[in-house]
């Protein structure tokens, strides 16, 4: 019995309390050309489904040697989940010229360890924000953008956008404004680097041992939730 | 060489050279460009430090076999090309393992490497990928026809289907270069170069903007950091194809480094100047003038 | 402008209209008269482009208010046809055959306000909110910051650091 408990990780809200089931989420039974039988449902991740560990790290040496190369190369999903999002193109121009720092945009987030969640966050970006986030591998590191993200902002009494990110995900560093100008931003990546190089920045490690906290959260905001618990 | 131990350490020693030489390129041609632009561009060790990143990373899945073995067919398809390639005309220690026939077998390395690529990225689980996969092979195959055309004009007008005869026939002087005694066959084997480094316009396939459907959308971490080492090991390793093919070889190390890296810079130059081509426009471009200058090459010799 | 009111009037039974600057006018008319109003301003008098459908909560009243934009091009005029529903059954006629875009403004009003087009396309799907099981959120008797307290979770206001007042002494210290 407790074998299966461990590894049944499914969705707390099955078919029979999802007030929001979708057609194709549900599971069915499929018979291949042969005549056998598959059992299939969709929202299960046939690859992986344990819950996330924690990945500490080794020597200290080695260690301090890899923060300094990953600071040094920050690799930004490129996901605007806001309109803050706006201000990380002029970065890329020649008067503020990010890439000298090292800073690159990735498209995937099994490629990129930074994830800036700049401006504000409603019901269905959050969904989407979390599933990245869960994708990316570790170590990950999470800049918050804006005042929307502290303490709700502009929006701070709308039905749609959540008012506090750290409820949700693991935040390293938060810059203030609305919206921050690049030099902000650039003042935020450099706190950002020295946190990384002093080895304090282990989000990730901090979202596995406080999963059930934030994955309460997360469902309580998120009715519609179809997809697995954690998405590798 | 009689010792084989130690003609694998002089080969061990180029290849370490060689792949330090790419990444120091890559950031080279792009701050460069981005000087061009008026930015400052990446600093020069940054591949280094990016490597570094990727190899040091704690999480890492898989996908299973196929989506493993990828990479490692890539790097396979890179290290073998190096192996058979001859790198300094005249010093039988840095001829790697060059023996008469090779030319035939570089062509098979080369495509090695693709085959594997679009193999495991196929299984890395996103449904996108093939379609990736499909357009690159596509483009590929399109390119590799001028190149044929122009290495068999070659191997008719040297006689020769080794790379080391070859290079010894353009010794002399510059007039000897095959640029000067064959310029028709070289202009197909040109264009084919284009294609080859999959550098602007043809860089559909890797470009930032098109990963999301494109091959190395899953490959994260290790894997990452196997391919991009082997970019910098196929990079150089192709120029140094083309420059014992068109430009007369190298006599020492200094030559080989100036030559190739202006061998690339063509490529660059062309890349700033023109757009991305769909798969299809290239497709087209390359069965048009690059396919009628490689049959007029063969007519020529004959 | 004047003489397409006056055969405006003349055939349908229009409520009221006015004049704003010079090329926007306004009609109000009956809730039954609204899609052979539209149809004849579009095939007849050549408003062709359809520019927008909003809606307003007059809880006061006990109605809603559906505004209805057209354009004409070539005299380079606008109007807006306004429609009053009552509030306890919120349904309207749907007039997506006439323009296909119609659809989605119809969406967003089913979704925000409540109103029901009957046999428009997707209406009842979710649109802008997912998961949502309250009531349409545009209606004035929904409370937004109170439901934003409750479920969000507010972050309480540091003690003792009034913006206000801060800003006043470090910006006018010298006055009372």
């Amino acid at each position: 019995m407790s074998e299966e408990t461990k590894h049944n990780n499914q969705p707390e809200n099955t078919e029979e309390t999802n007030k929001f089931p979708k057609a194709h989420l549900q599971k069915r039974t499929v018979y291949s050309p042969d005549g056998e039988k598959i059992e299939v449902d969709p929202l299960q991740d046939y690859y992986l489904q344990d819950r996330p560990e924690r990945r500490d790290p080794r020597y200290r040496a080695v260690e301090k040697f890899l923060n300094w190369a990953r600071s040094e190369s920050l690799w930004i999903l490129g996901f605007g989940t806001g309109c803050g999002s706006i201000e990380l193109p002029p970065l890329t121009t020649p008067r503020f010229d990010a890439f000298r720092f090292g800073i690159a945009m990735r498209p995937t987030p099994r490629q990129s360890n930074l994830f800036i969640i700049s401006g504000y966050l409603s019901i269905k970006t959050l969904k989407r924000a979390i599933r990245s986030y869960e994708q990316m591998p570790d170590p990950k590191y999470v800049v918050a953008l804006g005042s929307c993200t502290i303490n709700g902002g502009m929006y701070f009494d709308s039905y749609n956008t959540i008012n506090r990110l750290d409820k949700y995900m693991p935040v390293d560093v938060y810059i203030a404004g609305c919206m921050p100008r690049p030099e902000a931003l650039i003042a935020g990546f450099n706190k950002l680097k020295q946190k990384i190089k002093e080895g304090r920045a282990e989000g990730a490690n901090e979202y596995v041992q406080r999963f059930d906290e934030y994955k309460a959260n997360q469902k309580q905001i998120i009715k519609d939730w179809n997809m697995p618990d954690y998405n590798w | 060489m009689e010792n084989i131990a130690a003609k694998l350490l002089w080969t061990f020693l180029g290849l370490l050279i060689v792949l330090n030489w790419g990444m120091l390129k890559t950031s080279l041609i792009r701050k460069i460009v981005a000087r061009v632009g008026g930015r400052y561009g990446i600093r020069w060790y940054q591949p280094w430090i990016n490597l570094i990143k990727l190899y040091g990373t704690r999480g890492q899945l898989s996908h299973g076999v196929m989506f493993y073995l990828g990479p490692v067919f890539r790097i396979a398809g890179g290290i073998g090309l190096f192996l058979f390639m001859p790198l300094i005309f005249g010093d039988p220690r840095w001829s790697n393992f060059a023996f008469a026939g090779d030319l035939i077998l570089l062509l098979y390395f080369k495509f090695f490497g693709m085959l594997g690529m679009a193999l495991g990225a196929g299984e890395g689980g996103h449904p996108y990928s093939a379609i990736g996969v499909s357009r690159g092979l596509s483009q590929y195959t399109a390119v590799e026809i001028p190149f044929t055309l122009g290495i068999i004009a070659l191997a008719v007008q040297y006689d020769t289907l080794s790379l080391t005869e070859m290079v010894a026939a353009q010794q002399g002087g510059i007039a000897n270069w095959t640029i000067v005694t064959n310029p028709i066959a070289s202009a197909a084997l040109l264009f084919s170069m284009l294609g080859i480094f999959m550098h602007a316009p043809f860089d559909l396939v890797k470009a930032p903007n098109e990963i999301p459907i494109g091959p190395p959308t899953e490959y994260h971490a290790s894997y990452l950091g196997v391919l991009r080492t082997n970019a910098a090991i196929l990079h150089i390793t192709e120029a140094i194809l083309f420059m014992n093919l068109l430009f007369g070889g190298a006599n020492n190390w200094i030559e080989l480094i100036i030559k190739t890296f202006l061998i690339y810079f063509i490529t660059v130059f062309i890349g700033v100047v023109f757009p991305r081509f769909r798969i299809e426009q290239s497709v087209r471009f390359f069965f048009g003038v690059p396919l009628i200058l490689g049959l007029l090459a063969i007519i020529l010799i004959m | 402008m004047k003489e397409i009111l006056e055969r405006i009037n003349q055939q349908f039974n229009c409520i009221g209209h006015e004049f704003q600057p010079e090329n926007l006018s306004w009609v109000q008319v009956d809730k039954k008269q609204l899609v052979p109003l539209l149809s004849y301003l579009k095939h007849t008098e050549k408003f062709t482009h359809f520019v927008l459908l909003t809606a307003v909560d007059w809880i006061e009243n006990n109605e809603f208010q559906l505004n209805y934009l057209l354009t004409n091009h070539t005299l380079h005029q606008d109007i807006a046809i306004r429609v009053m529903i009552s509030r306890d059954e919120a349904e309207m006629e749907t007039a997506h055959h006439l323009w296909q875009q119609i659809a989605t403004y119809q969406r967003e009003i089913y979704e925000m306000y409540g109103i029901d087009f009957p046999s428009s396309p997707r209406v009842h799907e979710s649109f802008l909110l997912e998961g949502w099981d309250g009531i349409p959120p545009m209606r004035r008797e929904f409370d937004t910051k109170k439901y934003s307290e409750e479920t969000f979770f507010p972050r309480p206001r540091p003690e003792g650091k009034d913006p206000q007042t801060h800003m006043k002494q470090k910006l006018y210290p010298n006055e009372e």
